[in-house]
Formats: structure tokens, C-alpha cells, sequence
């Protein structure tokens, strides 16, 4: 299995702040987030933002990126701390 | 203390993190000290306070990140960063970063260095309250090409 974690507009706008997925059939961050995106029209409009950040357990990756069951992967736009 | 980062609610006081940055640190002559507070005013609206959202445990790990590559490219000492979570009124402090140096340089590129990118890498994200209600603050092309410059 496979945890998953949104924050700040996106957690918001899906209304979910985690949740688990299994690890068949994905092997890089960009599959998971093509099933992701399957789940309804919102779902898709969402993670077909481009500028969407993705992290795999806590380091900042790209769609490439290589994951397996274990991982925890996060997704959340753009940071604004400072 | 060689490093130390710390997410808090808290507030923090300025004179008590240089007094901790210069404890047993005769080593060092400078230090430098960046203080971010919250803006009354953003994109023409005026802003009553804002709610700083993180993902704890990522956060801790990209400011490290961020400090050693600044330990490797600048000759400092002590570090300090402090990022504030949560609610805050205008004019709260929202972050810290102190840096210790032996001479002036490297302490001034190391600071304004961990703020950059601070800005661009670390995950956290801020809600503005105005009057017209709550809105997720846009991330700014500004911040992404200064610390490009790097």
C-alpha cells in the first residue's frame, strides 16, 4: 500500500487529507496520480494542474520519480512560507 | 547548538535567540539576523492575519537540507531557524533565521541563502484572512527566480 497526503488548497478542494492506494500497477509518482485523477472530473481538473508539487517520503521529487508500497507520497501546490 | 530548526506556534523573542547564538561562541564575530513578520496589506487587499499550514516531519527535513548545502558552500557556524505554524495576527513574526560566522560574508549569503530558499522548497503554506474572506496565498515567480540566482 501506498499513503497518500494532500495539503492547504488541494487537501481543501478534494476534501481528503490522506488516504491509501494500492501499489499494483504504479511504479513512478505520474501513475499515481493518472488513478488518482480517474476518480471523478474534480479529481482529474486537480491533478492535471501542472503546477502541483509532489514529495516521496518527505523529499521533493518529480513525476518520475519511482515508488513502491511503503512510500508515503504527498501532493500540494506551490509553498508560500517565509 | 551547531544547528537547530524549530516549528512552533509560539512567538520567539530576537534578543534571546542572538543571546543563544552568541553563547560560548567566541569564535564568531558576526552574526546575522533575519526577522519575517505579517504584512497588513497583500495584492490590494488588506489582510487581518493569516493561517500557516505545514507537513510536519518534511518540513524539518528540507530546511536541513537547506542548511547543509549552505554549510558547504559558506564557511559559518551556528544556525537557527524558526518557522512559525497556525494563526497569526498582522504583525506577528512568522520566521527567524540567524547565522554565525567568523567574518561578515559569509553570514549575510548564508542567511539571505536559507531564506530563498526556504521559500521555494519548504512545505508550508499560508491562508489570508481579508475582508473578503479566507484565500490560499498564490506562490510568487519572484521567490522562484531569486533563488534560481543561487
Amino acid at each position: 500500500m501506498i499513503k497518500v497526503v494532500f495539503f492547504a488548497a488541494l487537501r481543501e478542494q478534494l476534501e481528503c487529507s490522506e488516504l491509501t492506494v494500492s501499489s499494483e500497477n504504479i511504479t513512478t509518482v505520474a501513475d499515481l496520480k493518472l488513478q488518482l485523477a480517474s476518480k471523478n472530473e474534480q479529481w482529474q481538473a486537480l491533478f492535471g494542474n501542472t503546477s502541483l508539487l509532489s514529495a516521496v517520503n518527505h523529499d521533493m521529487v518529480d513525476s518520475e520519480q519511482a515508488i513502491k508500497s511503503g512510500d508515503e507520497v504527498a501532493f500540494f501546490p506551490p509553498v508560500t512560507g517565509g | 547548538m551547531n544547528q537547530e530548526i524549530s516549528i512552533q506556534t509560539a512567538d520567539f523573542s530576537l534578543a534571546d535567540e542572538v543571546a543563544l547564538l552568541e553563547q560560548d561562541n567566541a569564535i564568531d564575530g558576526a552574526i546575522v539576523t533575519f526577522t519575517g513578520r505579517v504584512r497588513n496589506h497583500n495584492n490590494g487587499m488588506d489582510v487581518s492575519g493569516l493561517t500557516l499550514e505545514h507537513y510536519p516531519g518534511m518540513t524539518e527535513k528540507s530546511l536541513a537540507k537547506i542548511i547543509n548545502i549552505a554549510k558547504t558552500r559558506w564557511n559559518i557556524g551556528r544556525v537557527k531557524v524558526i518557522h512559525r505554524i497556525g494563526e497569526l495576527d498582522i504583525g506577528e513574526q512568522i520566521v527567524f533565521v540567524g547565522v554565525t560566522s567568523k567574518h561578515r560574508h559569509d553570514a549575510f549569503a548564508a542567511n539571505e541563502f536559507i531564506m530563498d530558499f526556504l521559500k521555494v522548497q519548504a512545505p508550508f503554506w499560508k491562508k489570508e484572512r481579508t475582508e473578503q474572506g479566507e484565500a490560499w496565498l498564490d506562490a510568487k515567480a519572484t521567490d522562484d527566480s531569486k533563488a534560481q540566482k543561487w
